[in-house]
């Protein structure tokens, strides 16, 4: 059915280092016993198992569902023959609806954003802030994928991209500043990556004159940057807000 | 027995949130835009159902090992009150979480494959070309979590160190050639998720709370900034040398 050996044997190199390096510096530089030795022992266990189990099913299933979706929502029978970047409206309708969806049920941004709250005294409310990076990566999926479609260089968008963020940093709040950056790199989970990635390597193989290896990633690039200018520019439309009030 | 039964379902359950708006969103545009069949059904079911219990089990084993040996390890470090030491489990952490992060490993091993199909590289470099991206990525958050705990120490300003990383970034750019660049962009979201995250502020936290005048809060947080930016940089550099 499914072949679980190799994968075992492989991913065994994959989690090594990290114990090397934890037991190593124990051992040898701190010259000290793990406390809970056997829970520890476990715990690095289950990590292999998981990791391999989370490997395997990615390359059953997200892989090909996301390849299988930009191949769909690309097809001649689907939005005809007769085509320009505008025909493709249904993919950056899906890349918008896909990238919202996912960072909304992200657990460590639930976290950060909880942890956001009590820093700046409620400043920060949990749910907008949610909505405000969902937001963020959905409109950078989903230009991502335009971006794909109309084979525009990335490096444009992304260096734009960095001007804008410096912009906002020297207006936003400073206390939000590191935060924000931070969200960029929080929102891009494990289960989004494999997918998104699929979904712009399909588009950059079944659209005309695409080339995957040039057009087909960025998108993570795009899902990293965009949150961080929503929340510099929720900051201060918040802050613009509470001064107004008072 | 039974704690550790609830506690694991309570892992499931986490992850099933993870997964649901994704079924959610590809269910509907399956079955009402496409008005399509999903082709390989039940491959896509057991395999999801992989990810599902793959996830789960990595996350409860971080909890149960790495979690606690990490932290526990950030801050004897910071206590021990060595510089060079500090700065070389630094390193090693970044490098070592680095390494075995999952989406970094689909994600390497995606970029060899469209690699050797685009005929940039023979189908014998396969793995090799793989294992290079992700080592190289690897060597470069083990830089940037250095770099961080370095500011931490001396108070560097973080908008300063994210300029020059923005800087460095357009500076490669222009010179790297146009088959990694969208490769090197999409390492530096890919490299911060689930292992690296928890324990490199583990490590920030720890750090900026026992120098006096630094702010846990804010100073803890900039690492993951900086360990999005110096992959962007080396992968570029990488692409430029294979």
């Amino acid at each position: 059915m499914v072949d679980l050996f190799q994968p075992f044997v492989d991913m065994l190199w994959d989690v090594a280092p990290i114990a090397l390096v934890l037991f190593g510096f124990q051992f040898l530089i701190l010259k000290q016993k793990i406390p809970h030795l056997k829970q520890v022992i476990i715990g690095f266990v289950l990590v292999w198992i998981g990791l391999t189990l989370f490997i395997v099913g990615l390359e059953k299933a997200l892989f090909p569902l996301g390849k299988l979706m930009a191949d769909q929502l690309t097809s001649v029978d689907f939005i005809g023959t007769n085509t320009n970047w505008g025909s493709y409206y249904w993919v950056y309708i899906f890349a918008f609806a896909i990238g919202f969806a996912t960072t909304i049920a992200e657990p460590s941004l639930l976290a950060v954003a909880i942890k956001a709250n009590q820093v700046s005294g409620g400043f920060i409310k949990v749910w907008s802030l949610r909505i405000t990076v969902a937001l963020g990566v959905a409109v950078g999926i989903s230009l991502g994928s335009f971006r794909i479609v109309a084979g525009l260089p990335i490096h444009y968008f992304i260096i734009m991209g960095y001007v804008i963020v410096l912009i906002q940093t020297y207006f936003a709040p400073k206390n939000i500043i590191a935060l924000a950056y931070d969200t960029g790199g929080v929102t891009t989970s494990t289960v989004t990556v494999p997918l998104v990635a699929a979904l712009g390597l399909g588009l950059a193989s079944t659209i005309e004159g695409r080339n995957p290896i040039i057009d087909g990633f960025g998108l993570i690039a795009f899902a990293s940057l965009f949150p961080i200018m929503s929340v510099l520019a929720y900051a201060q439309i918040t802050d613009f807000l509470n001064r107004r009030k008072k | 027995m039974k704690k550790i039964l609830k506690v694991f379902s309570h892992n499931l359950l986490d992850s099933a949130k993870d997964l649901a708006p994704i079924v959610l969103v590809i269910g509907f545009f399956q079955l009402v835009v496409l008005q399509q069949n999903i082709p390989n059904l039940f491959d896509i079911v057991l395999g999801t159902g992989f990810v599902l219990l793959g996830l789960t089990l990595f996350v409860y084993g971080l909890n149960l090992g790495l979690f606690p040996i990490g932290e526990a390890l950030a801050f004897a470090f910071v206590k021990k009150g060595s510089i060079i030491w500090l700065l070389v489990f630094s390193f090693a952490l970044g490098f070592g979480t680095t390494v075995a992060e999952p989406a970094l490993i689909a994600v390497a091993n995606e970029a060899a494959n469209v690699a050797q199909l685009g005929g940039l590289i023979k189908e014998i470099e396969l793995q090799p070309y793989a294992q290079m991206l992700r080592y190289t990525v690897a060597i470069s958050v083990g830089f940037s979590v250095l770099l961080g705990v370095l500011r931490i120490i001396k108070g560097w300003s973080l908008t300063y160190l994210i300029i020059g990383g923005y800087l460095g970034v357009i500076i490669t750019t222009a010179f790297a050639p146009d088959n990694i660049i969208g490769i090197a962009y999409d390492s530096g979201g890919v490299t911060t998720s689930t292992i690296t995250v928890p324990l490199v502020t583990a490590l920030g936290v720890g750090l900026a709370s026992s120098i006096r005048g630094r702010n846990p809060m804010t100073d803890g947080f900039g690492m993951i900034a900086i360990a999005s930016l110096l992959p962007i940089i080396a992968v570029m550099i990488f692409g430029m040398l294979w």
